[in-house]
């Protein structure tokens, strides 16, 4: 097994050391970013869905900030927004470059379209149900989580796995300018020294990544939809 | 118990480029008073402005003026919070049931409980209670896509009663169900008010809603209401048009009229015959009248239509009818039915043709 393994992907066999570092690095990126752009992009989709016209916290000022706001960051190339992001990342992280460097602007590049995938998926609660808990006495408060969240877990989900699944897009373009990672490791062993292997063993890496995410999605959907 | 006085709810249409977007005036400058115990009807074509007048009662839609009062207090001027509480004692259905497809029909029922301070085990009784009130103990695990429209609208009544409120608003709860269930669900609601003694508020474009189990009616049309009154009444003596529509499609006395104009054979009349309708207008026609008139005044009565049923314990309803026999004998008859209270039209006359 070692030898065919060897004779395949020698180089990858060679770096295994730095490949499984880039894999915990990757794995880091996106939980941490991840994490903090889920609860952020709960946050805005949720803004926007209750300040809408029509919304439960009607709030014409606060909707078109937002709004405007989210479609500003969201015209802004990722490779570009990484750029933009320079000094404010040094400011909050004190460097730009590996891990560390990577978490905010990969927040800032993923924390707008979830903002859009958590409003798309809280408008599909049907408006009959916020009038029937508003009718039964409910706050604003807990229309929000007791019927605009817990009724949208499954479209949440979904909207969750792609956004996840694009931030891991994302942590490999940051790789190829400093912040480590998978991206970072394609770049520097298998494109620079030409050690084809790398980049291909990466490929596949991230089709498991991507396959691994979207399976957990769907269970969570299965589990929350009757 | 609920006491609307003045009451006006008027919507800006949103149109693009207009200074003035024309205002619908959905529900214009109405009073209407509820007492405990009723069971109102307030029926209309869609687009009255019904569904807004009970949004009204629970401030799911807050009048421009006017005041809502129920029990003698002014919802109009509650705090949020203290408007929270009040609507929890103010149930509410829906025509599309409005239940949580996320929660299981015990989870629904418990719902409005989260927060009222009873124990796990007090909601769990108490959902039990409900849940064998409205005939769904077995269901309590199934979830909403599983049960069909009745069932789901039982679980809706159980999920409004659970707070005990003393008032239930039911928004065109049976216009999604055929008519087999919603006579159930009619059942169901006129039971709840007689046993628990809640005061119900229904809103129908259906007649025949009104007729089943409705004490008291109010018609609108365009925002106002044109026309309210005790259901025996309404029903007997329609004043306006409108009302008058509503009733035509519960019976079948009406019938006659196109068939008259059609000039269909049954209407065709010997010399000597006419066609009457004779209508219940007052309670308590209890006697015999049709087989009176026959024998004392020796006119035959050849019944062609009849509708005659309950309402509040009396009789409503007429019948249309082929009256001949010797035209002084006929006239006396009629002037009999007349002394006795009952509506005479008389819609086709060969009396004194040759």
């Amino acid at each position: 097994m070692q030898d065919i393994l060897l004779k395949l992907i020698p180089n990858v066999m060679k770096d295994l050391n730095i490949l499984g570092r880039s894999i915990l690095e990757t794995l880091q990126m996106t939980g941490r970013a991840g994490l903090i752009s889920f609860i952020l992009g709960m946050l805005f989709g949720t803004t926007l869905v209750v300040t809408r016209r029509g919304g439960i916290l009607e709030n014409r000022v606060i909707y078109e900030i937002l709004d405007k706001l989210i479609n500003i960051l969201r015209s802004i190339p990722f490779i570009i927004l990484l750029f933009c992001l320079l000094p404010l990342t040094r400011f909050i992280s004190g460097t730009a470059l590996g891990v560390k460097g990577a978490i905010v602007p990969l927040v800032f590049g993923t924390t707008p379209f979830f903002s859009r995938q958590i409003e798309a998926a809280l408008s599909g609660v049907d408006e009959g149900l916020i009038e029937a808990a508003q009718s039964m006495g409910n706050s604003s408060w807990e229309i929000i989580y007791r019927v605009y969240w817990r009724e949208s877990i499954p479209a949440i989900a979904r909207g969750t796995s792609i956004t996840i699944i694009n931030l891991i897009g994302l942590t490999a373009m940051a790789g190829a300018v400093g912040a480590g990672g998978l991206g970072n490791f394609a770049y520097i062993y298998g494109q620079q020294r030409n050690h084809l292997d790398d980049i291909y063993v990466t490929v596949i890496i991230l089709i498991l990544l991507v396959m691994l995410i979207q399976l957990i999605g769907n269970i969570v959907v299965k589990h929350n939809t009757h | 118990m609920i006491e609307l006085s003045h009451v006006c709810k008027t919507f800006v249409q949103e149109a693009h480029g207009q200074d003035n977007p024309p205002e619908v005036h959905a529900v214009d400058d109405v009073s209407l008073s509820i007492q405990s115990g009723d069971i109102f009807g307030v029926i209309g074509f869609s687009g009255a402005g019904k569904s807004t007048l009970v949004r009204c009662i629970n401030l799911l839609e807050r009048p421009d003026s006017g005041s809502v009062k129920i029990d003698g207090v002014e919802m109009t001027s509650l705090s949020p919070l203290a408007l929270r509480e009040a609507r929890k004692k103010i149930g509410m259905i829906f025509q599309h049931f409005h239940l949580m497809p996320s929660r299981t029909v015990f989870e629904n029922v418990a719902y409005p409980l989260k927060g009222s301070g009873l124990s796990r085990a007090q909601i769990r009784e108490k959902v039990q209670k409900l849940l064998t009130l409205v005939e769904l103990e077995e269901k309590e695990s199934a979830y909403p896509s599983q049960l069909s429209g009745g069932q789901k609208q039982r679980v809706a009544i159980a999920r409004a009663l659970a707070n005990d409120p003393k008032v239930l608003l039911c928004d065109e709860a049976t216009s999604a169900l055929d008519p087999q269930t919603t006579r159930q669900i009619l059942r169901l609601l006129k039971n709840l008010n007689e046993h628990l003694g809640i005061t119900i508020v229904l809103i129908t474009h259906e007649m025949a809603v009104v007729k089943e189990i409705c004490t008291k009616v109010a018609v609108m049309e365009q925002g106002r209401v044109v026309e309210q009154g005790d259901v025996y009444s309404i029903f007997a003596n329609p004043a306006m048009p409108i009302t008058q529509n509503f009733i035509r499609t519960t019976s079948n006395l009406h019938k006659v009229d196109e068939l008259i104009a059609e000039n269909a054979k049954l209407t065709e009349l010997q010399p000597g015959q006419l066609i009457v309708r004779l209508s219940y207008v007052e309670r308590n026609v209890a006697e015999p009248v049709i087989s009176y008139v026959s024998r004392a005044f020796n006119v035959d009565v050849n019944i062609i239509f009849a509708n005659v049923e309950l309402l509040q314990d009396s009789q409503l309803g007429g019948t249309v009818a082929i009256i001949s026999g010797d035209r002084a004998n006929v006239t006396k008859a009629i002037e009999y039915f007349i002394e006795k209270n009952v509506e005479v039209e008389v819609l086709k006359d060969a009396r004194y043709s040759a």
